[in-house]
């Protein structure tokens, strides 16, 4: 249903200032311990915005909080282009990292009728779904695992078809948390290739939590530094040259590094 | 009841004969209603690594059954159903509030339950021995009507089953995932918990609570060293099931042996076969 309503392509001119995302206010507290503070961001449709900060920053809590599984304070506002309704926007999410049982006698294809057909996955799997399911796993170059188990991933793998499950139905907002560790270095640069496909190719806001500084500077559009609440948004460039990120990473030595024209990391 | 006698009376035993064993013939019909459901709810028990949570859950309706013998019901199976989803229920939700780990709350719930359904049961110094039937089972004694109670319940199960087991297996995978998507992971976690918690105290008194988890289980876990996606899984713990509680129940006959542990060591057997016998799967 909201395929019909987005074309292909249809912001990428203009309309970005219309379509957003408003992060206001935001703020975690766990106890007596503030997580998350005064978050105020703006997400524009068609652009895939990273967010980046050290460890403990509260980057998956932003994610978390942004889902609803989260009780946060603040507000998420989601306005679109053709209208000025404010709703609430359909999320996709791509998790960080699963604790799968690798036993699990669950597949792909399981995954997915799990998740989008209306009857039980294990007795009724009709042609016109797996034909779906196929088709949306070709959108992340992934259909020959649909009768994969997922125990059986490797952590690339997993996580393009995840990504593929966040694409069904197309959401508003993506949200993906990558994760730290178990990705090489092919199977990030795939991954990337494709979010960045799939933010030209349908008009959604991504939102990115990172650890790859290299991939946030040749895939994202904009930047966030987030550390309890946001240091600094701009264009890449802008945020990984800064000064707050070096004194964020405690990178003291990059940073009269590169007052002296050296390179940056 | 008639047309089962009738239909049995082509097998080559010597129960199976005209106007022969009827309650043989009853239990035979328990155990065919009961199995593949049994089998069913137990892959999603297995899935969701609650194999000790529903153990506790038979420990909750074991002390119902006490409470509804306190209140003087005749038959405590209201107060029991109703004792052990409350039970069912307290449990997901101190299990998902706090911190400790999971199997810590079971255990104290779990220990509690009985020891509090054994204080109630020997209160005023009343034997014990007339529950044992509730710890050991006895399919045998089951009369048509409870197979008829027995079929409206599973009836229910099997329904409501079918609803709600996509949501379920999502939950189970990934409850962020599913919660993205838009299910509530903790209401459907309590209704799981609700049914197992229904179909174990409805059953007891006829599997037995000592092996009634097994019966939950064993099926589901010889399954999954075999099967390779959902569809199989199903299937397999179902024919398992079937298969180690209808020659349980025959060999039980033979052995005069109980038949739920008996029903038991036969899904032991498949599941230590497949087990080693796994790789050749994968």
């Amino acid at each position: 249903m909201i395929e019909s309503k987005f074309h292909e392509n249809s912001c990428r001119q203009e309309c970005c200032g219309l379509c957003c995302t408003k992060i206001e206010n935001f703020g975690v507290t766990i106890g007596s311990t503030v997580i998350l503070e005064n978050v105020n961001l703006h997400i524009h449709c068609g652009e895939l915005t990273a967010i980046i900060g050290p460890n403990g920053a509260g980057k998956s809590t932003l994610i978390k909080a942004l889902l609803g599984e989260m009780p946060h304070s603040g507000s998420l506002k989601f306005v679109q282009s053709d209208d000025d309704i404010l709703k609430a926007p359909v999320m996709g999410y791509v998790p960080q990292s699963i604790n799968l049982d690798i036993s699990s006698p669950t597949t792909v294809l399981d995954l997915f009728l799990a998740s989008r057909s209306k009857y039980p996955a294990w007795l009724i799997r009709s042609k016109k779904e797996i034909a779906r399911v196929n088709e949306r796993l070709a959108k992340v170059r992934a259909e020959h695992l649909i009768s994969r188990r997922i125990g059986a991933l490797s952590g690339g793998e997993l996580q393009r078809v995840l990504l593929a499950l966040a694409l069904d139905p197309v959401p508003e907002i993506l949200l993906l948390d990558e994760p730290v560790s178990g990705i090489d270095q092919n199977g990030l640069e795939l991954f990337y290739e494709t979010v960045s496909d799939i933010r030209k190719a349908y008009d959604l806001s991504i939102i990115l939590v990172s650890h790859d500084m290299d991939m946030v500077r040749k895939y994202a559009d904009r930047v966030v530094l987030l550390n309890k609440t946001v240091l600094k948004t701009g264009l890449p460039d802008e945020v990984l040259g800064s000064d707050v990120f070096y004194d964020t990473f405690s990178l003291k030595w990059q940073k009269e590094n590169r007052s002296k024209g050296g390179e940056a990391i | 009841m008639s047309w089962w006698y009738k239909l049995l009376e082509v097998l080559p035993f010597e129960w199976a004969e005209e106007g022969r064993m009827i309650f043989m013939k009853n239990a035979l019909l328990a155990v065919i209603l009961l199995s593949p459901v049994f089998a069913l709810l137990g892959t999603m028990i297995v899935n969701n690594g609650m194999a000790f949570f529903s153990d506790a859950l038979g420990h909750g309706a074991f002390t119902g059954v006490a409470i509804g013998g306190i209140l003087g019901f005749v038959q405590p199976m209201g107060s029991a159903v109703i004792f052990s989803a409350v039970f069912a229920f307290l449990v997901a939700v101190i299990k998902n509030r706090g911190k400790m780990a999971s199997d810590t709350i079971i255990g104290v719930f779990s220990s509690t339950a009985i020891a509090l359904g054994i204080f109630l049961a020997t209160l005023d110094g009343k034997s014990f021995a007339r529950l044992n039937s509730y710890l050991i089972g006895d399919i045998l004694s089951i009369t048509p009507e409870e197979i008829g109670f027995l079929a409206i319940v599973l009836a229910i199960v099997i329904v409501f089953w079918l609803f709600i087991f996509n949501k379920l297996l999502l939950v189970s995978i990934n409850p962020s995932l599913a919660g993205s998507r838009g299910i509530r992971t903790f209401w459907y976690e309590v209704v799981f918990s609700c049914v197992v918690a229904v179909i174990v105290t409805v059953s007891m008194s006829w599997i037995g609570l000592l092996v009634i988890n097994s019966f939950l289980v064993l099926p589901a876990a010889a399954a999954r060293n075999v099967a390779r996606n959902q569809r199989q899984y199903h299937f397999l713990a179902v024919a398992f099931s079937l298969i180690s509680g209808i020659t349980g129940l025959i060999l039980s006959y033979s052995f005069e042996t109980a038949t739920g542990s008996t029903i038991i060591l036969i899904s032991s057997v498949i599941f230590f076969f497949t087990y080693f016998f796994r790789k050749r799967f994968a």
